[in-house]
């Protein structure tokens, strides 16, 4: 046990402590829900284990044990306005959220597009205007990528002047990370030419609102994607099917979704969604606009709030950190408030763009603790504390509801607050 | 085999595939004739703005008939968000962002309405129609005139109360 080393305040532990303690160490300290009261009873045979179990089913779904693992929905009866589909962060592991887990904004439903008849159309300031099917785009080279996708708006909750008690689902679960198949927007661009004068597409869906954003073709010939694939599979409805905008690291509504258009134009469209809803407002009452980027950030998952700490001793702290700048470099975890902090392992490959699950061992005395975790990219920029972010961004004037977007772009730190119990809950540190 | 040999043999690959087309080219050519009843992009400066027109008088049936349910009489609000009116950014960052407070181009609320209104039934009003609604929310906002009629070419010129309360986040990425 010699690399049990505490390396910062409230038992902190050495990262590396996993990596060279070995598998009984390792074993230890997984026991984050595990923590039962040890099996008095001798061992003997369940139900499943005495009889042939059930038929092979032609599409897999999780175990009926599992039923919890969902989406929480802000409109589930389809009122007539926007449906969140937020991801269990809390409950899930590594890096890859599972197709149906993936987070979902649907202004106006999820449109039902029968692959055959879709097409994308690319026009506009081009030398060629050409209309491409489904099977055309299945034709081409393909390209693969891990990177995440996040809503602008994700997070948004923690501009509250208050912190509001909810899940890590509910604060930052408009944010997912899959692995997306696809050609490369820049290979059709070739095919279609580009004028000189192009400076923007201007992106469109086939869904009902035909929903549209203006992109800078320096990013659509830089990595955008028509994505066709996710995880594997085709996309899911709500995540674009058949096809979709993919733009690694940026907002994701400009990643447009049932994408059947894309214009080349010389200026911004001016959309709704990037001269309205997308641009937030400033303290001294101007606006940023063409936010774009979804910068540095991280959360810790395990523990959060719903997750108890049944009795003290070691757990796992871990989370997820990305950039829409490139690599995460580093993860730091603070259990004292930020006033110490260790150095996070992170979980190989670290992928740009992409979910990096950070990992530190902790050793709980089982006093009061606040957790937090602060990430560094490639590119040298920092997670700002939550008070630095409000500092000049400014924070909402009353405490909203936390299906609410109080403003946008919110990647400060976040703090939970351990009791003396195991409870966990959301706090401002 | 010598280097120059190899350098000949390569030469001759090099050759053969530069014959080849650059890219699958599986795209259909398609005329601007085929893509116009998908072709609804509008710039600020009035590109892409169709023929027609309509004034507030006209639009104001109209958004009683297919708006108000959602939006509220006179543009209130009810279940969906007011279309009047709006308080001072500076009043908050959560401030509710309206056409009179926060839109710095009118041709956002023709594009808007055209594309995506109403919501059950988008893509259905004539192009005078959205002209007459836009024309009517922007009057009702007491950004136009009562009498003014919205076109391609008048409306462009509306210029909107917050048209520079903008900063871009990352200007190296435009």
């Amino acid at each position: 046990m010699k690399n049990l080393v505490v390396v910062a305040g409230n038992g902190l532990l050495d990262r590396r402590a996993f990596l060279r303690g070995g598998a009984a160490l390792a074993a230890a300290m997984t026991g984050y829900t595990l923590a039962r009261p040890a099996a008095a009873a001798p061992l003997a045979d369940d139900p499943w284990s005495s009889a042939p179990g059930t038929n092979v089913p032609a599409y897999g779904v999780p175990s009926r044990f599992e039923k919890s693992v969902v989406r929480t929905l802000s409109n589930p009866n389809g009122e007539p306005r926007t449906q969140h589909g937020r991801t269990p962060h809390h409950l899930l592991q590594g890096t890859s959220t599972p197709n149906g887990l993936h987070f979902v904004i649907s202004h106006a439903g999820d449109a039902d597009i029968d692959p055959e008849k879709h097409r994308l159309v690319i026009h506009g300031l081009v030398k060629r205007p050409l209309l491409f099917t489904l099977d055309a785009l299945a034709r081409y080279p393909m390209v693969s990528r891990m990177t995440f996708v996040e809503c602008g708006g994700n997070s948004a909750p923690l501009f509250s002047r208050e912190p509001i008690q909810a899940s890590v689902q509910a604060l930052h679960g408009l944010a997912s990370c899959a692995e997306w198949t696809g050609v490369a927007l820049s290979a059709l661009l070739e095919e279609t030419g580009v004028d000189p004068k192009a400076k923007w597409l201007v992106a469109e869906g086939a869904d009902a609102p035909a929903l549209s954003r203006s992109v800078p073709l320096a990013k659509a010939l830089d990595d955008a994607m028509i994505a066709l694939y996710q995880n594997g599979e085709r996309l899911m409805p709500g995540n674009g099917y058949p096809m979709r905008l993919l733009l690694p690291g940026w907002e994701g509504n400009m990643n447009v979704k049932w994408l059947r258009r894309l214009k080349l134009v010389e200026a911004p469209a001016m959309s709704y969604y990037e001269s309205r809803t997308y641009a937030p407002i400033l303290p001294n009452g101007k606006a940023y606009q063409f936010y774009f980027l979804q910068e540095v950030k991280s959360f810790i998952t395990h523990p959060s709030p719903g997750l108890m700490l049944k009795a003290p001793g070691f757990y796992e702290i871990s989370g997820i950190a990305y950039s829409g700048n490139g690599r995460i470099s580093k993860v730091m975890v603070s259990a004292d408030g930020g006033q110490s902090w260790a150095q996070a392992a992170l979980h190989e490959p670290v992928l740009s763009k992409a979910f990096t699950r950070f990992r530190v061992p902790w050793s709980w005395n089982g006093g009061p603790a606040v957790l937090q975790s602060r990430a560094w990219d490639e590119a040298g920029n920092v997670q700002p504390t939550r008070a630095q972010i409000i500092a000049v961004r400014g924070q909402s004037a009353k405490v909203p509801p936390v299906t609410a977007f109080p403003s946008q772009h919110y990647n400060g730190v976040t703090s939970w607050a351990i009791s003396s119990a195991g409870a966990v809950s959301h706090v401002y540190a | 085999m010598s280097t120059h040999k190899l350098t000949a043999a390569l030469s001759i690959f090099a050759v053969n595939f530069s014959c080849l087309a650059a890219g699958p080219n599986l795209g259909k050519p398609i005329d601007a004739a085929e893509i116009a009843a998908w072709d609804i992009s509008i710039l600020p400066d009035g590109t892409g703005l169709p023929p027609g027109s309509g004034t507030p008088a006209q639009g104001a049936p109209i958004y009683a008939q297919k708006c108000a349910a959602c939006h509220g009489e006179n543009g209130k609000g009810a279940a969906n968000a007011a279309v009047v009116g709006g308080a001072a950014l500076t009043n908050g960052i959560d401030t509710v962002k309206t056409i009179a407070n926060f839109w710095p181009y009118s041709t956002t609320l023709f594009d808007f309405i055209r594309r995506a209104m109403p919501y059950q039934q988008p893509r259905t009003l004539a192009n005078d129609e959205v002209y007459a609604l836009t024309a009517y929310l922007l009057a009702l906002n007491k950004l136009i005139g009562e009498s003014e009629s919205m076109n391609a070419q008048t409306l462009p010129k509306v210029r909107m109360p917050n048209r520079d309360g903008f900063i871009p986040r990352f200007p190296d990425k435009l």
